[in-house]
């Protein structure tokens, strides 16, 4: 563990509670922003599919899902674009300056998962999902969140180069084909979008059910009385 | 190991980090209808101008077998307006002007003479769909230079028989793919298919393909860009 703990006295009881300081300024900021552009980013994305909700053919065109207008965002296909084609250069950017500050800084080994995180995964699922023992918690991130949070960023960075493959079929032809061409490329972008969502939904059902302390943290960088400090 | 700190201060430590994420309200803006306009446009430009940068002259569109062509009866029409605009092809000649040594009227015979090309490529339309068409015609290039057109201007654009209208960058309108297409599936062109005479331009979206051409120009100024375009779309929409 690289972060830092600090003791905070209470003034008045003098009681002491501990703090780490978890989640950096630019970790934070790309957060955040992030959190906006996936927003506009699947909206958009949805408003895009509506103008042709299949992945057959066109003649005769069979619909997979009509979504519903209230979940998207744009209002006609132009407008969707509009958003989808502004907000990705915003998506982009911030996956870009995340990585490149977690591998600089070092701060990624908090919450890269590595080999050595493989045997704490099936506690941790136990422990989740079949009412199994609470694994003893020794860091920032446990063995299943490690996983989750890597598996977002490779999400992260399949959406993009899927999404450019659709958008740059013929300039970037290789890049197509590694994806069984346009068509296909159109297909890996929705699924890996819902992916994505899967992703967001679990984060926040763990946020609701544990985390106002993690909630904070990602505001304020600072945790108190982290479960994993030594008492 | 732990530094001590008291209470009040690690608070207003904390509201000062609070602070710092304050530049995410700036994304605000593009809920206030008055900014969000012209920032779309924005987005939407730097798209455009990012396109233009990755457009390479000498780069193919991936040609396709006879084998993977779309059936003829399969693919897809999209007129904007009518299928047919009544077109008479025995009067019917592509106007030609602008920055040309030549303009005029121009037959389509006259345009048959260029050297023929056909090609199997792959059309993608702006809603998502796409298909591999049979497409034969003269390259634009050969006809820009048979009508004497200064290729350091910047677009041609085209009018349609039904008000339908559309641009090209010159790099794209010299692409050795970008056709005058007058055969899809080594049959003249049909009428709902833009007879007598389209544009097939593998290297951009579906919408910039214009059918039933009638005129045609070259031109540093744009003073609309296309008929989809001006309302939203995407100006470049090169693949």
């Amino acid at each position: 563990m690289s972060t830092q703990a600090i003791a905070i006295e209470d003034a008045k009881t003098g009681e002491v509670t501990e703090a780490v300081y978890e989640h950096p300024f630019v970790v934070r900021l790309c957060h955040w922003v992030n959190a906006v552009s996936l927003f506009v980013m699947a909206g958009s994305g949805l408003q895009i599919f509506r103008a042709f909700p299949s992945f057959g053919a066109k003649i005769p065109q069979k619909d997979l899902l009509n979504w519903p207008k209230a979940f998207a965002i744009g209002g006609w296909l132009g407008g969707a674009l509009q958003w989808h084609l502004t907000f990705m250069w915003i998506y982009l950017a911030t996956g870009l300056v995340y990585v490149g500050y977690q591998v600089f800084s070092g701060n990624y080994k908090q919450v890269l998962f590595v080999s050595r995180d493989v045997p704490g995964v099936w506690p941790m699922v136990r422990h989740y999902f079949l009412f199994g023992p609470k694994p003893p918690v020794r860091e920032a991130y446990n063995p299943l969140q490690k996983h989750a949070y890597t598996s977002a960023i490779g999400l992260g960075v399949l959406s993009v180069l899927t999404g450019f493959a659709v958008w740059k079929p013929v300039q970037l032809s290789w890049l197509a084909w590694m994806m069984g061409g346009f068509h296909w490329a159109r297909v890996w972008h929705f699924l890996i979008m819902w992916a994505i969502l899967a992703f967001v939904f679990g984060h926040l059902v763990m946020v609701v059910l544990h985390g106002w302390n993690n909630f904070v943290s990602m505001l304020t960088g600072w945790k108190k009385d982290p479960e994993y400090l030594p008492k | 190991m732990t530094s001590r700190t008291d209470d009040r201060k690690f608070k207003r430590m904390s509201r000062r980090e609070l602070l710092k994420l304050t530049p995410v309200l700036a994304l605000g803006a593009f809920a206030i209808p008055a900014l969000q306009r012209p920032l779309l446009r924005a987005g939407l430009g730097f798209s455009d101008w990012a396109s233009a940068r990755l457009f390479r002259s000498g780069h193919l569109a991936p040609t396709f077998a006879d084998s993977d062509l779309t059936p003829f009866s399969k693919f897809p029409l999209n007129s904007y307006d009518v299928d047919d605009p009544e077109v008479d092809f025995d009067i019917w000649t592509l106007t030609v002007a602008g920055a040309v040594r030549e303009p005029g009227d121009y037959k389509l015979a006259q345009i048959q003479a260029l050297p023929k090309v056909t090609q199997n490529t792959r059309h993608v339309c702006v809603e998502g769909w796409d298909v591999i068409g049979n497409f034969g015609g003269v390259r634009l290039s050969d006809f820009l230079i048979m009508i004497g057109a200064d290729t350091t201007a910047r677009f041609v654009t085209v009018e349609c028989a039904d008000d339908y209208y559309e641009s090209l960058d010159m790099a794209t309108a010299l692409h050795p793919q970008t056709l005058l297409c007058y055969e899809m599936y080594g049959q003249p062109l049909t009428r709902e298919h833009g007879a007598p005479l389209r544009l097939n331009i593998p290297t951009k979206i579906g919408y910039k393909q214009a059918k039933y051409l009638t005129d045609l120009k070259v031109t540093n100024v744009l003073e609309r860009a296309g008929y989809w375009e001006d309302q939203g779309y995407s100006e470049f929409y090169g693949l």
